[in-house]
């Protein structure tokens, strides 16, 4: 059997990984954007000089062929599902007997008049952050459009290089659709701490060039005109698709999929950020264009397809066949980034207006760049959700606290198991129960220690594991 | 110049040694002052970068000297065998046993480092008590090699290299010792068909100034800033036996949020692909962690923690 990969990033990379893990199946990994997977998260710190492009590839080059994962830099421009067969811009093909579509995202831009000028770029392709480098040489002043994630790293790569960037936020503060009002406000300040010229409730209107057709000026909605020799487009990414529009599969803003994570076509999957999720799970999206869903993804995809072979030739219908398809279960939310110099970390549902149901505590350290939140249930007062800034939180801790719909005042004095910052750091567990404590009028005393042996009788797990 | 120092600490003129000293403890402090600007914000670093640089100044360079003054041995408490390898020749024995009560303390307490600190402080904190805390070479490598940390090679053939290469150091430290220790106590300095000069002769060059003196500071530009101690400290590869098959301390994960960025491994000056365990969510216990504590402090996810279990 043959498995044809589309897209060599972490969601199509994880599922070839777990299918030779398994299978003795030959697989190719198809993609035009480099030969060899890399961490696309990382871009940012090769630009800054942190990294070599070496250095942000998870595996040694000859890992591939060691794992007989063959490897083709190629352009898909279309596929004849019923041929099997995928039709490459060179004009050479390839067939395949199962075909997992993991062909990520791509700039989302708006349509704005100007926005294909030279010096208009996205972030999210390694052609995107040559692109950002080109322009980089004497650029005096970068305009970033757009207050998301990659929008604030791209204001610190500018900013490691000294470039005055000017950021626009369309919201009145930033990334406010999902940070909650204290921790966002935080944010805010940090930003322009650095000497960033953030502009909240401010959105791109046009992009003006030159006659060479390089960009000179974007204007905003408020009329205000910045000249500029970078605009960066960070207002969010979309699935890669396109190519796809013209072959009879379903899709909607992404390629639709079942729990099985099954195309409408036979033997096709989909997977990552380009998938979209007919039924999500409650309370959860149906794209999450984040690494951690991709490489969940790929795994579940790759057992998927394991298991249907491994049923081919057996009496068993297709019915019962499916019984034996695990459904992609993405467990319960996290994700972390960095906003400059302050981490964070969510884990389960804290939300910016947050419905009646949602209670939290939250405590701010007096310097303003570190935070602990706990969102809980109330009237039943179990956890629902940790949102922390400036400080590091144990995934696993945090997630059976949750699962478990451990009651808050449980949680709070055995908040330290949480606490995963590095030994010395000082820890803020006591203030938070302190805050609790005087919000409530009760009197609940710490019950934990921070400590790895504490944590791995919490977890249940053996202590010399 | 450093002769007024150095009459004042040991009275006498200084020589070429104590001029070594002085610029190795200058390099430690000066490039100490940097890594804990670098990172202020981070504890573990400046506690930890506190204690090399006084274990520098006070017992590699002070005390030493201050001894020699006051007529006793030159002694570095903290250097332990085997990458101490003269501490059994037969002059250094002689001169600990020659020299009262103290000289004794120094030969009593240069063994029980072996035989009991080594091991009993490993299990507890890992080999990072000492390489990373304590050590001078280490001391040298997390002050004056910082910016050079990023230069170790992190292939897998190196980690290959690195095995046969240390653990092979070790074995002929040991050998060499006995060797030596044979013909203090035989007088015969013929062990079958090896001279027991010869070796320690073959030793100190090649091993005690060759490779951790002119490889292990002169290629920091080459290879980073622990070559010695990754490839040929047979002290380190001692302790790291300890650490990986009797050790409370490891790194944990919080493998769901790697992101596989490789900050982690790109800044692990031993070489060691952090990364691959981290983005599969495994402890990381390996012999050759010096417990630098970098990793966790360069990730930007927050995925990786020192323990002690
Ligand atoms: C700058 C940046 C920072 C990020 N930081 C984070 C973070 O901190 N945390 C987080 O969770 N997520 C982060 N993300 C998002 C995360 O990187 C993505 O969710 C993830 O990489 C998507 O993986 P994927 O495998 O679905 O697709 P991709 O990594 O996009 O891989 C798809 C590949 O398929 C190729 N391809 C597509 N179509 C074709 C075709 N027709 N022919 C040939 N090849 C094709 C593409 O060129 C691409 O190489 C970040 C993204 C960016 C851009
Ligand atoms: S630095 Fe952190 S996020 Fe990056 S690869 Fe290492 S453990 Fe993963
Ligand atoms: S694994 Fe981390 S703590 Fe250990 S030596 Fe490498 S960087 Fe230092």
């Amino acid at each position: 059997m043959h498995i044809a990969i589309l897209g060599n990033g972490i969601a199509g990379i994880t599922a070839a990984r777990h299918i030779r893990k398994k299978s003795d199946c030959e697989i190719t990994v198809i993609s035009a954007e480099s030969d060899h997977f890399f961490s696309r998260t990382a871009l940012m710190y090769v630009y800054m000089g942190h990294m070599r492009f070496e250095d942000i590839k998870p595996y040694e080059d000859w890992f591939w062929g060691k794992n007989r994962i063959n490897l083709v830099n190629g352009f898909v421009t279309n596929i004849d599902y019923r041929k099997k067969t995928l039709f490459f811009n060179d004009d050479t093909t390839c067939s395949y007997d199962k075909l997992i579509l993991a062909t990520g995202s791509m700039t989302h831009k708006a349509g704005w008049p100007g926005q294909d000028l030279d010096g208009v770029h996205g972030l999210y392709s390694l052609q995107d952050l040559q692109a950002m480098e080109r322009h980089s040489e004497g650029l005096k002043k970068a305009v970033i459009v757009g207050g998301g994630l990659i929008g604030i790293e791209m204001a610190e790569m500018f900013h490691s290089r000294h470039i005055p960037v000017t950021f626009l936020v369309r919201e009145s503060s930033f990334w406010n659709t999902f940070l909650p009002r204290e921790e966002s406000a935080m944010i805010n300040r940090h930003i322009i701490d650095h000497g960033i010229d953030l502009q909240l409730e401010t959105e791109l209107k046009e992009i003006w060039g030159d006659r060479s057709g390089k960009l000179k000026l974007i204007i905003t909605n408020k009329g205000e005109k910045i000249e500029c020799g970078f605009a960066g487009i960070t207002t969010g990414v979309r699935p890669n698709i396109d190519f796809l529009h013209f072959t009879p599969i379903e899709y909607d803003r992404g390629i639709l999929v079942n729990d099985y994570l099954e195309t409408s076509v036979p033997d096709v999957y989909a997977i990552g950020d380009c998938a979209q999720l007919r039924t999500p799970k409650p309370g959860r999206r149906p794209i999450e264009p984040v690494w951690y869903t991709g490489r969940m993804m790929g795994e579940t995809v790759a057992r998927n397809i394991l298991a249907e072979q491994s049923a081919v030739g057996s009496t068993q219908s297709p019915v019962t066949n499916h019984q034996s398809l695990v459904t992609y279960d993405p467990g319960i939310w996290f994700n972390s980034a960095k906003f400059f110099d302050i981490e964070y970390q969510v884990y389960g549902d804290v939300q910016p207006n947050p419905p009646a149901n949602h209670r939290s505590i939250y405590w701010e350290h007096p310097e303003g760049r570190k935070s602990i939140r706990i969102v809980y249930d109330q009237p039943k007062g179990h956890v629902l959700g940790f949102n922390l800034m400036g400080i590091r939180y144990r995934h696993e801790v945090c997630e059976q606290w949750i699962r478990e719909q451990t009651h808050i005042e449980e949680v709070l004095p055995n908040l330290s198991l949480a606490n995963f910052d590095p030994e010395f750091f000082r820890e803020y567990e006591p203030a938070v129960l302190q805050l609790y404590n005087a919000q409530t009028g009760k009197n609940i005393q710490p019950a934990s220690r921070r400590s790895l042996t504490q944590v791995l009788n919490f977890l249940k797990r053996p202590v010399n594991a | 110049m450093v002769d007024p120092v150095s009459k004042a600490l040991n009275g006498h003129e200084a020589s070429q040694w104590f001029l070594y000293g002085v610029l190795y403890t200058l390099a430690v402090l000066v490039m100490g002052l940097r890594m804990l600007a670098k990172y202020r914000h981070n504890r573990y670093q400046l506690i930890r970068t506190g204690s090399v640089m006084f274990f520098q100044t006070a017992f590699a360079f002070l005390i030493p000297e201050i001894l020699v003054r006051l007529n006793y041995p030159y002694y570095d408490f903290k250097n332990i065998w085997p990458l101490n390898y003269s501490f059994f020749f037969d002059w250094n024995l002689h001169n600990l046993l020659n020299s009262g009560g103290l000289g004794i303390f120094m030969l009593v307490w240069g063994i029980v480092l072996i035989v009991i600190a080594v091991p009993v402080i490993t299990y507890f904190f890992g080999k990072r008590w000492y390489c990373s805390w304590v050590c001078g070479c280490g001391g040298l490598a997390e002050t004056l090699g910082d910016p050079f940390r990023q230069l170790s090679n992190k292939k897998l053939s190196a980690w290959k290299v690195e095995r046969w290469l240390i653990h092979g150091v070790l074995v002929f430290a040991v050998v060499m010792t006995a060797l030596v220790l044979y013909t203090y106590f035989s007088g015969q300095s013929q062990v079958l068909f090896l001279n027991s000069y010869t070796v320690r002769g073959v030793y100190g060059f090649l091993i005690g100034s060759i490779f951790a003196g002119v490889v292990g500071t002169g290629f920091y530009p080459f290879m980073g800033s622990r070559v010695w101690c990754r490839f040929g400290c047979p002290l380190a590869a001692y302790l790291g036996l300890v650490q990986r098959f009797k050790s409370r301390f490891r790194i944990t994960t919080n493998g769901g949020q790697c992101i596989s960025c490789g900050n982690c491994s790109t800044y692990c000056e031993m070489g060691i692909d952090v990364r691959a365990y981290a983005q599969r969510g495994q402890d990381i216990v390996r012999a050759s962690c010096v417990g630098c504590g970098v990793c966790s402090a360069v990730c930007p996810r927050g995925v990786l923690k020192l323990e002690n279990g």
